[in-house]
Parts: C-alpha cells; sequence; structure tokens
C-alpha cells in the first residue's frame, strides 16, 4: 500500500507544501526574505473614536496617518516604514490603559504615539511607567503631567499644549480686555476633572496676576460628558457675572454653548472659551455668538505661514474636514518621531528618548518657525499661542493676540517653585 | 455647600423662577422616561435596564428624521413611534421570554441589548456626537418672567410633557384599557381567567413605556447631544426615580421626577459639588424610611 492510501502526508503532499511554503518565504514573508532591514517599525496608538469626543480622536489619527504616510513614501528609515495600529479606548481611561498594555505585550510595538486626552492619557502613563515604552502622549494637556517630577520618567514625552502655557497667555490677554471693559466680576464654568480643575485654577491665578481687581463670585463644574448643562447655565444666570471662563471642550463645549444661548447666557456676559477656536467646535456651534474670546486651538491662518496652510489643505484634500489642536499637535509628533528616528538609526527606547530631549526642529506650528522638546521635564515648547475673538464665518477668529514665550517661560518657572516643582 | 447663595436665591423672585422652571422642564422630561420605566416594572416585573437605550433610540429617530424632512413633528412622532415598534420588536422576541426570572437573567439580556443596540447606532450614524438643530420656530428670545428667564423651548417642552403626563394619567384612570393594566399588574392570572388576552397587554404595556421613552429622547433631542451611550445617565436618574416614588407607582414617578428636577436645578446653587449626590442621598434616605418608595405598594 501506498501512503496516500492510509490518508498519510504522502511524498507528493511534502513537496507540494515545501514548493508552497518556499513560495510564500520569497513573496509572502519578505521580512525573513530580505532580513531586518525591511521591518516596520510597529506604533501603537490608543485614542478615541466613538462617543463625544470622537471628532478629536479620528483627527488626531488622521494627523499622524498623513505624516506617518508621507515619510513611508519618502522609503521611511532605510527602507522601513512605520506601521501604525489605532485603538479605540472609547474614552474610558481603563480601557485605554488595557488597549496600551495589549499593544505592550501582545502586538509588540516599538513604541507608542498615545492620542488620549489628559483622562486616559495618565491611564497610559501609569501602564508605561512600569514597561519602559517610549511613548509620546500627544493630546494630554494637563499641566502635572510633565511638571509634576513625580510624574516624570525618561520614556514618557509629551506634545500637547500645556495648560499651564495656555493659562499665562490665556491670563494675559484677558487683562487686557478686564482693563479695557472693566469686567471684575468672573464666573467659570469647566469639567471636573484634573485637565478642567488645574486649568481653570491657572488661568484665573494668572488673571489675578495680571488684573488684580478680579473677582471670581462663583464656579460651577459639570461632569465630563455630561449631556445636560441646564443646571449649570441657571447657576451663571443666576450669579449675573461680567465675564465667564471656560475649559469646557469639543461636544461638551458645543452643548453648553447652545444650551446657554437658549437662556441669552451671552448677552449678559462677555465669555471666555480657551477651546472654542477648534474648527469642529466652531463649525458646530450653529449660533456661534460673536465676541466670544478663545485661544487658538488650530486655525490655518495662525501661524500665518505657508507650511500652516498647506498643512490645512492637504489634510482637507484627504479628509474634507479641517485639522484640529489633536491634529496639529499629532503631526508634530511624528515630525519629532521621525526626526529622532533619522538622528539614531533605529528604534532602540534609550537612544531615541537621549534624541527626542532638547530636540528643535523647523515647524509650521511655532511661535518662530521652531517648536522644541525641553529636556528639563519632556514636553513641548515654542508652539504659536494666541488668543483673538469669534465671528460667525470663516476665518471664525480674528485679531488674533500672539503670546510672548519669554513672559511664558517667567512666569511658568514661578508657578513650578511655587508648587515645589522646581 | 453655598447655603449662603441658595437662601439669597430663595428670597429672589427671579431667581426661584429661574430655577423651578428649570427645575420642572428636566424633571418633566425624567419623568417621560421613568414612567415608562416604573410601568414596566409594575405590570411586567421586569426591570428594564436597556429603558436608557430605548431613549437614545428616540433621539437618533429623531435626529434622522428631521435631517430628512426638516418637521419637527416628524421628528418627535418618529422618535416616539420608532421606539415604539422597537420596543415591541424587543418585548415579542426577547423580553416575554424572560418575565418573572431571575433580576440576574433580566440584567445579563438588557445589558447585551445595551450593547448590541450601541454598536449597531455607532454602525449606522457613526461613533460622532451628533447635534439635531433647534427648529426655526422654538428660537425665540427667553421669557422672561417677573425677572427669572425661561427659555422658549423649555416651555414649549413642558406644555408637551405635562399633556402627556395627563392623558397617561387619564388613561390609566379612566379607561378601560386602562383598568386593564392596573388588574394584570395585580393579578395576571385572574385577568386571564376573565378572557383578556394578557400577551397582548403586556406587549401594549411594553409598547406605552417604549413610546414614552423615545418620546423624550426626541424631545430633548435640539437641546443635548446625541451619541451612543447616551441613555446611560438618564437610566441611572430613572431608577433613582423608580426607587424613590416607588415601583410601579406612576404617581410616585411624578413626584420623585419632580424632585430630583428641583435637587439638580436648586442644588446646583446651593451645593454645586454635590447636586449628584444630593440626589443619591435622597434615595438612600427614602430607602431607609420607607423602603417600598413614597408611592409604592408594599410587595409581599
Amino acid at each position: 500500500m501506498s501512503q496516500s492510501d492510509r490518508g498519510g502526508l504522502g511524498r507528493r503532499n511534502i513537496l507540494k507544501a515545501g514548493a508552497a511554503l518556499g513560495g510564500a518565504a520569497i513573496s509572502g514573508f519578505p521580512m525573513i526574505a530580505s532580513g531586518q532591514g525591511r521591518q516596520p517599525i510597529k506604533v501603537g496608538m490608543p485614542t478615541i473614536l466613538s462617543g463625544r469626543v470622537a471628532q478629536l480622536g479620528v483627527s488626531s489619527r488622521n494627523a499622524v496617518m498623513m505624516e506617518v504616510e508621507r515619510f513611508n513614501a519618502a522609503g521611511g528609515l532605510d527602507g522601513r516604514p512605520i506601521e501604525v495600529i489605532v485603538r479605540d479606548s472609547r474614552g474610558v481611561p481603563a480601557e485605554a490603559a488595557r488597549i496600551a498594555r495589549e499593544m505592550i505585550s501582545s502586538d509588540g510595538v516599538d513604541l507608542l504615539l498615545d492620542g488620549e486626552p489628559s483622562s486616559g492619557g495618565f491611564a497610559v502613563h501609569e501602564v508605561v511607567r512600569e514597561s519602559g515604552t517610549l511613548t509620546i502622549h500627544l493630546n494630554s494637556e494637563t499641566s502635572s503631567l510633565t511638571a509634576d517630577p513625580k510624574q516624570r520618567f525618561w520614556n514618557a514625552f509629551r506634545v500637547a499644549r500645556v495648560g499651564i502655557h495656555d493659562s499665562i497667555a490665556g491670563g494675559a490677554y484677558a487683562a487686557e480686555i478686564v482693563k479695557a471693559r472693566n469686567l471684575k466680576r468672573w464666573m467659570t464654568v469647566s469639567p471636573d476633572y484634573a485637565y478642567g480643575r488645574d486649568t481653570t485654577a491657572e488661568f484665573m491665578e494668572y488673571l489675578r496676576h495680571f488684573a488684580p481687581d478680579v473677582q471670581v463670585i462663583g464656579e460651577t463644574w459639570p461632569k465630563l460628558f455630561q449631556p445636560d448643562y441646564t443646571e449649570n447655565v441657571t447657576r451663571l444666570v443666576q450669579g449675573r457675572p461680567q465675564a465667564i471662563y471656560s475649559c469646557l471642550w469639543a461636544g461638551d463645549l458645543v452643548t453648553f454653548v447652545e444650551q446657554a444661548s437658549l437662556y441669552g447666557l451671552f448677552n449678559q456676559s462677555q465669555f471666555f472659551a480657551v477651546n472654542m477656536a477648534d474648527y469642529t467646535t466652531l463649525q458646530q456651534v450653529k449660533a456661534l455668538p460673536r465676541g466670544v474670546h478663545s485661544g487658538n486651538r488650530y486655525l490655518k491662518n495662525f501661524p500665518d505661514v505657508p507650511g500652516n496652510l498647506s498643512f490645512a489643505e492637504e489634510y482637507h484634500r484627504r479628509y474634507n474636514t479641517y485639522p484640529t489642536n489633536w491634529s496639529w499637535q499629532s503631526a508634530t509628533a511624528v515630525h519629532l518621531l521621525v526626526a529622532a528616528l533619522k538622528k539614531v538609526g533605529g528604534t532602540d527606547p534609550r537612544k531615541l528618548a537621549e534624541a527626542l530631549r532638547g530636540m528643535t526642529i523647523e515647524s509650521p506650528f511655532g511661535a518662530d518657525g521652531k517648536v522644541t522638546m525641553r529636556a528639563e521635564d519632556q514636553t513641548l515648547v515654542g508652539y504659536a499661542i494666541g488668543w483673538g475673538t469669534t465671528i460667525p464665518n470663516d476665518p471664525y477668529v480674528e485679531g488674533m493676540k500672539t503670546a510672548d514665550w519669554n513672559m511664558i517661560f517667567r512666569l511658568e518657572q514661578e508657578w513650578k517653585k511655587a508648587k515645589g516643582w522646581a | 455647600m453655598d447655603l449662603g447663595e441658595l437662601a439669597s436665591c430663595l428670597g429672589s423672585t427671579s431667581c426661584v423662577v429661574t430655577q423651578v422652571s428649570a427645575g420642572l422642564t428636566i424633571g418633566m422630561l425624567l419623568f417621560l422616561v421613568a414612567s415608562g420605566l416604573t410601568l414596566i416594572f409594575g405590570v411586567l416585573g421586569l426591570v428594564n435596564f436597556a429603558h436608557g437605550t430605548l431613549y437614545m433610540l428616540g433621539a437618533y429617530f429623531a435626529l434622522s428624521a428631521y435631517g430628512a424632512t426638516g418637521s419637527f413633528l416628524a421628528a418627535v412622532l418618529a422618535g416616539a413611534l420608532g421606539v415604539a415598534l422597537a420596543g415591541l420588536v424587543m418585548e415579542r422576541f426577547l423580553l416575554s421570554r424572560i418575565y418573572g426570572t431571575d433580576v440576574l437573567m433580566q440584567l445579563l439580556v438588557c445589558y447585551a441589548i445595551i450593547l448590541i443596540l450601541d454598536d449597531v447606532v455607532k454602525i449606522v450614524w457613526g461613533g460622532d456626537f451628533l447635534k439635531m438643530d433647534l427648529p426655526e420656530a422654538f428660537r425665540r428670545p427667553p421669557l422672561l418672567l417677573a425677572g427669572g428667564i425661561v427659555p422658549f423651548y423649555y416651555l414649549v417642552l413642558f406644555g408637551i410633557t405635562a399633556a402627556i403626563a395627563l392623558l397617561l394619567a387619564f388613561g390609566m384612570g379612566h379607561t378601560r384599557f386602562g383598568r386593564t393594566v392596573r388588574a394584570a399588574a395585580v393579578n395576571p392570572g385572574m385577568v386571564g381567567a376573565l378572557g383578556i388576552n394578557t400577551t397582548v397587554v403586556y406587549a401594549a404595556v411594553f409598547g406605552i413605556g417604549a413610546l414614552l421613552a423615545g418620546l423624550a429622547g426626541a424631545l430633548s433631542a435640539p437641546i443635548r447631544s446625541v451619541v451612543p451611550g447616551a441613555g446611560v445617565s438618564i437610566l441611572i436618574e430613572s431608577f433613582i426615580v423608580t426607587v424613590i416614588g416607588g415601583m410601579g407607582s406612576i404617581w410616585g414617578a411624578l413626584a420623585a421626577s419632580l424632585l430630583l428636577g428641583f435637587t439638580r436645578s436648586f442644588g446646583s446653587i446651593g451645593f454645586p459639588l454635590f447636586t449628584e449626590g444630593l440626589m443619591f442621598l435622597i434615595m438612600a434616605l427614602v430607602l431607609l424610611v420607607k423602603p417600598s418608595g413614597l408611592a409604592g405598594k408594599r410587595q409581599a
């Protein structure tokens, strides 16, 4: 009896299998065929792709993919492309942590581009503190993430704008308006979590630094992603402040503005919304009140340089929408990463971290055409910050005033000393 | 705690008007959802954990209908009737199998429904947060009543929800169907023995409960965001209402909903950092003092 009659692996079958494996090895396993050189650089990206702030997470992913594809098309790192794995945490910090762990242990990523806002960002931060994975936080703005020495370790960097920088810049801008229009009585409405609490406190501190007569006569703290703001709006209406500060963002800000408009809140009070000038938000607020003061989250005409405009236009061409704050931050992270990869020639995390610390690159988003990853606390500085007032149509914000980084550095250092962090 | 602010608010007519109107509106919207929940529990013995999802569906149906037709009436009808239909389907094919079973089983099935519908909604409408425009007809400046501010749309909302509440009260109290439903809640066996088709009654009750939730979702779509997972917070509040008011009692649900509405509106002035906590505290107190709820009947 021949072997094939018994149903075992016949000689023919073994030959067929061998030929198939050989063929696959040549075509389907290029990594093995050509050696280590072509192995992709695996990057993990947890972010939020559903729920109230899905638009922002999507915009972060879009920017990363756009810049990564540009890098890969130009040959990558000596032929090694960057491969990005994106997963949705749905805005749940525990889920973000789980995804990060999974990407590190199961997917074997070389590094993480953490696309979470602070709520998830801190969770991912703890995961990588243990694992030693090189991580760049793209969208977490809470100052303490890098300012607090207890939060600092060698493998975590932050490219997102920082709450304290925005507060100093915002406070200085608002103080001018306070003096011009005599706005002494203020109230605040911000989301009840680290970013909301810290950023509001910081803004108020700097506002009072520049304009000492300002009084905060009341505060209201809605929950993050709260569906209904009626009770907060009525609290504000009741207080009759001359000015209101809010660091509500994205969907929350849109819903709040809509509900507040029902009460005519902005007829009685000047509104300072640090996160208003983002195209997603601006385009979703149906009846955008005129004259809302806002910092630049992302504006294609600020900084007014060709690189910024072309970034916006390419993004718009690919995705049929405009970039957001998370987009420019994510793009800058990729630019820094690429520069570090080229400098190091590989993915060794210690060497990459060494390269990133203190690195300055040309950037269309820089205040002076450059941005720097500050070595001392591993966070981005030198990016363009400006404040202006809203108008109902494109370009949506006018009268942009640029913040002075020397002033920001000075006051930030004092703030750190006061906290015992410097 | 800001008792000083609260006191000065209570002393000022304008503040009282503003907060009472806000509390009434929040409370009545909550009542629509909670009344459906308590009705379903009272008659069917089913703790419908998926009730918040029905509210969310109502908002989505309304959003799509408004986008397609530009008519607010169409949006509200789409929300209410669409969800009533969805509810009937859910009841006939899934939920009728778990009447009378362990609460754990009911929770599992309802949670499965929540997860499935959340994902279906994501597939059909996308994961993004959506907004339904406030129809032009309601874009009027707010009313000034004795110095207090009442948004125009809130008046409309209150009018609609109050009318529904009256209709519900009348329906339950004075129609044959209402009597049948109340009888079925107490003794379904006897109702069946009298030749009344209890399956139809049960389906109808679930349909009505679902309709109320869907209606609430449709009415709140212009002012709140429409997003997957929007049902969670209203579900929790509805449960608090049902516990405080007494499971199965519509009047209890009304009283409790208004209580919660006022807790939110006045609470945000007097207890700005503890408003949510206050609601749970009241619930805990009711559970300690009268576990069957303010208007609940003692369960044997």
